[in-house]
């Protein structure tokens, strides 16, 4: 309503109140006026307010009005308008300041009902709209609820007709065996009624038959004869015998032996067959416990699933069973649960065995060959590399107290302080002992694995090498059959294309490796410089690292030295083709070898400097 | 492959005599004898009538020709031309007749089966066998000669009775729990009977020599029942065919079944290969062509050829549907065959009648199907190797090995419907017999064919 009031026409509105004003004109009755007031109050105070009060207010009735006004608030709580008289008869004089603070609080409470107002009137509007909302919904839900009854009611509908029709079906089949029951009834009688008729017929046939015998063979036909030129020999060439009981004696003699003969066959194919199965069953068994046997002499891990040390002894028992070869002669009978539970035993295990196996494999499959074979190789080197460092920190270690050793024999002078020193001395002497014996352990521990790793290494470099020779050599062939170069040409072109030929860069490190570094640690073949060389590099490529550091190492330890002999075997003519073949290295990489080199000069001197301190 | 030229000849009769040698055929009432390698017509007789059967004694030595209208037996002698032998059975009338193994015995059997005479070639003898059974397969020689075993009834009930073959004495009688006997037959080592019951109860009893019963093998009841039943070559397995369109393989230890062979229509066996016969288009090529055309390739341009290419996938063969309410429905497994080596077996399911199927017995699984573009009539295995020759009455003969197969046209002036076909002993040829022609087909070494039928296989 509100609303609407707002968006009305105000000429609408002046109209109205015009009305009103003559009607209050007219009757000048207070609650006319009030009414009035009250849609004054309604109407937003506008231009025309003045107009109103001009028209409630004339100059004849401002003391009816006053008190009119006064009457009015005070009955809603105002104070009076009139100032309080000492006595009665006094005429009540108008209160200019209540007047004020009375049309102060009427504004203000004008305004607040106007906010109010608003307030209500959005509400309002809110609430329409939820209402509207609601009621859309609850349209919406009811057009809902009716459709699912309307389904449900189809489907108790079909639900319905189903079971009707699930009855009638029932009462189909109950019909239907019925009908089969009588059908298979009649089905027997006929048959019986059948049989009966046709054994009455057979008969009458057989009668039949048999008056028929007589009278066409009792006839002395003349017609039934034989006419033969002559007689011919048996085609066994004896002549027939007669029947007598011996006949028939000698033929049942026969026959049986033909009997016997027929199943002295069968058994004896029973019997091969039987031997052939008992011979795979023996093999079968023997490999069993050939296979079985060796896991028990491992340490008995698989005793732990508790058969396992059962089943072992039991094998051993097989295994002397087995010996007993007549064993197998006897009868199935004695042996043969014995001998079933046993089998079936170790077929568990082995089993067992190789679905774990089985796993394993597959554990490793899912890892994949080829990704494997590299990570490998990958570890291999860390691992060499890591070691070596070892091995040189360890080196140092012992450098150092040595060196810390001397200087404390030639600097304790002094008798108190040396006695001092002797007794501190001694200790860590005795300490140092035991340090020293600790290293050495490690070192001889390090020694093993570092053997290991660089034979694996050689291994794996002799491989490289044998397949790079192999592949020179096939190149070579197939350059020489190509073309016909002179022979350093063809040898050059053969070298690279070999090293072109290979985008590994594990390739390129393998051949490279000895000729650039041999110079360098030839020069200073300090252990330390590797160490340096790597922890001062760390950026540098890894393969560069890892290849100095071995060939250093290489250098260091001649015994382990099988890496360095492939180009320590190369004849002197070679030299010539390994500056090509730096020179290429370095033009294949000039960026990081560069670097590698500068790294390695300056650590090179820093090293050399060092070492000059040292004994 | 060679092929000879055609020879007349009626009612499908032409025999290799025994031992290989002989080649008997007959035109009317004329016996004709050939030399297997010439063909060169060694010896002519001529019967009283219409010769409606024939038969070699074991020995090579005669062949009796049957008139059945006439009650009627001749005997040839093949090395005295001039000696004589005629059977008459009189007013017996006569229905079948053949050799004891001895070859010196012949068994006829009179009309209404009132009984079985053995006429002996040796002496004046004769002796009657009464109350033999009118079956499907009522005598049976074991494979030595040594015995034989005849269906019989009595008072409404089946009997088998075993003779000894050499005097005629009566070895064994014994009833068999039958409805209606059907069929005898004796495992290849002569020491177990077969014994089937009619199409209306599944039934096989097997009997030892000696009269025991061994078993008895029961598949499915209130259906119909067996249809065909063989024995393997070794006598280790018992083929039933059956009208549920299977075949059962029974051992020979504990006479249970192994296994069964299904025959559908619809093959989605991927192990199995499949031929299906196709016609082949003729290559025009211009190279080939001359003129004026030579007298073969206008022959075989007149006939389509076929060939057999192998179907991928599932593939489902053409059916028949059989005629329920007729006797003798056209379904189940009529046809049965073990290969020589027993290492396959042939079969045939009457509703599906284009298609042979071959198991491989080692280890019972579906071989091969072959299908054919007509009913399959007859097939044969060689006699030495497993090679099975088929025939479906068209002008083709089909040749299948485990190499693979090949479909031949029989060449000649005019049409020659291949009805029915007989290996030799050798297994080098293979006599062809239409309605009234017949026509040997010499077949190369083993190597030859070898490779032939694997260029065969490979350009299907």
């Amino acid at each position: 309503m509100g609303d609407w009031m707002t968006v009305t026409d105000p000429s609408l509105c002046t109209e109205s109140k015009n009305l009103h004003q003559y009607t209050s004109e007219t009757k000048m009755s207070p609650s006319s006026l009030y009414s009035q007031q009250v849609l004054c109050s309604s109407i937003p105070l506008s231009k025309n307010v003045h107009s109103v009060f001009s028209a409630f207010c004339t100059e004849e009735n401002i003391e009816q009005s006053i008190s009119y006004l006064d009457q009015e608030l005070t009955t809603f709580g105002f104070p009076s308008l009139y100032e309080e008289s000492k006595s009665k008869e006094t005429k009540r004089e108008l209160n200019i300041v209540a007047v004020l603070n009375c049309m102060n609080e009427l504004l203000v409470l004008q305004r607040k009902n106007l906010l109010a107002q608003e307030s209500v009137e959005t509400q309002n509007l809110k609430l329409g709209s939820d209402m509207d909302h609601l009621q859309s919904c609850y349209a919406k839900l009811k057009e809902q609820l009716e459709t699912s009854r309307r389904e449900m009611i189809g489907l108790q509908e079909r639900d319905r007709q189903l079971q009707c029709k699930n009855r009638n079906l029932h009462q189909l089949l109950k019909n239907e065996k019925d009908e089969v029951q009588k059908l298979q009834n009649i089905i027997a009688s006929r048959a019986t009624q059948y049989n009966h008729d046709m054994k009455r017929k057979e008969r009458e046939y057989n009668k039949l038959k048999e008056r028929l015998h007589q009278l066409v063979m009792n006839k002395k036909d003349k017609k039934i004869a034989m006419d033969v030129l002559n007689y011919v020999g048996r085609a066994d060439g004896k002549r027939g015998s007669w029947r007598t009981d011996k006949t028939e004696a000698r033929n049942e003699d026969e026959m049986y032996k033909l009997l016997l003969n027929d199943y002295e066959c069968r058994q004896k194919q029973i019997l091969t067959e039987n031997a052939e199965l008992k011979k795979v069953l023996q093999q079968m068994k023997k490999e069993m416990i050939s296979l079985l046997s060796p896991q028990k002499k491992k340490p008995r891990e698989r005793a732990e699933d508790g058969t396992g040390t059962a089943v072992i002894s039991d094998i051993e028992d097989d295994l002397g069973e087995l010996s007993r070869e007549s064993a197998w002669g006897l009868s199935c009978d004695t042996v043969r649960e014995q001998l079933t539970n046993s089998i079936r035993r170790q077929w568990r295990i082995l089993k067992s065995h190789v679905e774990k196996l089985d796993n394993q494999v597959s554990k490793v499959h899912s890892e994949g060959l080829n990704d494997e074979d590299v990570i490998s190789r990958q570890d291999h080197e860390e691992e060499t590399e890591k070691l070596e460092l070892e091995i040189q920190q360890c080196k140092e270690m012992i450098r150092a107290q040595q060196q810390l050793l001397q200087q404390l024999a030639t600097t304790c002078d002094d008798d108190t302080t040396s006695l001092l020193r002797d007794c501190y001395l001694l200790e860590e002497k005795e300490r140092l002992k035991e340090e020293w014996s600790l290293f050495k352990e490690q070192k001889k521990n390090f020694e093993r694995e570092r053997r290991s790793f660089t034979e694996a290494a050689i291994r794996l470099g002799l491989e490289r090498k044998a397949f790079e020779e192999e592949r020179a050599s096939w190149l070579k062939q197939q350059f020489l059959n190509m073309t016909t170069f002179d022979h350093q040409n063809s040898e050059n072109v053969k070298l690279f294309s070999a090293f072109s030929g290979s985008s590994d860069p594990d390739n390129l490190t393998v051949h490279s490796r000895p000729r650039q570094k041999k110079p360098h640690s030839v020069t200073n073949g300090a252990p330390a410089c590797t160490s340096k060389l790597a922890k001062s590099l760390p950026a540098s490529p890894s393969t560069s690292d890892i290849c100095q550091t071995r060939s250093c190492v290489s250098e260091h330890r001649s015994s382990t030295n099988v890496l360095n002999i492939a180009p320590e075997e190369t004849k002197a003519n070679e030299i010539g083709r390994e500056c090509t073949n730096q020179k290429w290295s370095v033009m294949s990489r000039p960026g990081s070898r560069e670097g590698c080199y500068s790294g390695c000069s300056s650590t090179y001197t820093s090293s050399h400097l060092e070492r000059d301190t040292l004994p | 492959m060679n092929f000879s030229e055609s020879f007349k000849l009626s009612g499908l009769l032409c025999r290799f005599s025994p031992d290989g040698k002989y080649l008997a055929s007959c035109v009317q009432y004329r016996l004709v004898v050939r030399d297997v390698k010439t063909l060169q017509i060694l010896q002519l007789y001529t019967c009283l009538d219409q010769i409606q059967h024939i038969e070699w004694s074991a020995d090579s030595l005669f062949i009796l020709c049957a008139m059945y209208r006439r009650g009627l037996v001749q005997v040839w002698s093949l090395e005295q031309p001039e000696w004589h032998c005629k059977i008459d059975e009189g007013s017996a009338g006569l229905v079948a007749s053949c050799w004891s193994p001895d070859g010196r015995h012949i068994l006829n059997t009179t009309e209404f089966h009132l009984r079985i005479t053995v006429w002996s070639l040796c002496t004046k003898s004769v002796s009657y066998i009464k109350y033999p059974k009118a079956c499907q397969q009522g005598i049976t020689f074991t494979r030595d000669g040594r015995y034989l075993a005849l269906a019989e009834r009595r008072d409404c009930r089946d009997y088998v009775s075993i003779f000894v073959c050499s005097d005629w004495q009566l070895l064994r009688h014994f009833d068999t729990d039958t409805q209606d006997l059907t069929g005898i037959e004796w495992a290849p080592n002569g020491c177990v009977l077969a014994a089937w019951d009619s199409c209306l109860e599944y039934k096989v009893l097997l009997y030892s020599l000696d009269g025991r019963l061994l078993s008895a093998y029961c598949a499915y009841e209130w259906s119909l029942g067996i249809k065909s039943v063989a024995w393997s070559p070794s006598s280790q397995f018992l083929a039933i065919g059956s009208y549920d369109g299977k075949v059962r393989l029974l051992n020979h230890v504990t006479w249970k079944m192994i296994t069964e062979f299904g025959h559908p229509a619809a093959i989605n066996n991927p192990k199995a290969v499949v031929y299906k016969e196709a016609e082949k288009i003729p290559e025009l090529g211009l190279g080939h062509l001359s003129f004026p055309p030579p007298r073969a390739m206008a022959g075989a341009l007149s006939t389509s050829e076929s060939k057999y290419e192998i179907a991928s996938g599932p593939v489902s063969l053409q059916t028949l549907k059989p005629v329920a309410d007729r006797a003798n429905p056209k379904m189940g497994v009529g046809m049965l065959a073990f290969s020589s080596d027993s290492y396959f077996l042939a079969t045939r399911n009457d509703n599906v009648p284009n298609a042979v199927w071959i198991w491989d017995i080692q280890k019972l699984k579906l071989f091969v199907v072959l299908e054919h573009m007509s009913p399959v009539r007859t097939f044969q295995w060689d006699p030495q190797q497993p090679r099975l020759a088929i025939c479906t009455g068209g002008s083709k003969v089909y040749l299948w090995s485990p190499a693979g197969c090949v479909s031949v046209q029989v060449p000649g002036e005019g049409d020659f419907p291949v009805l029915g076909l007989c290996w030799h002993l050798s297994g080098d040829s293979l006599a062809l017999l239409s309605k009234d022609h017949f026509c040997l087909c010499f077949l190369e070494t083993k190597e030859e064919v070898g490779t032939a039928c694997g260029q065969r296989d490979g350009h299907a």
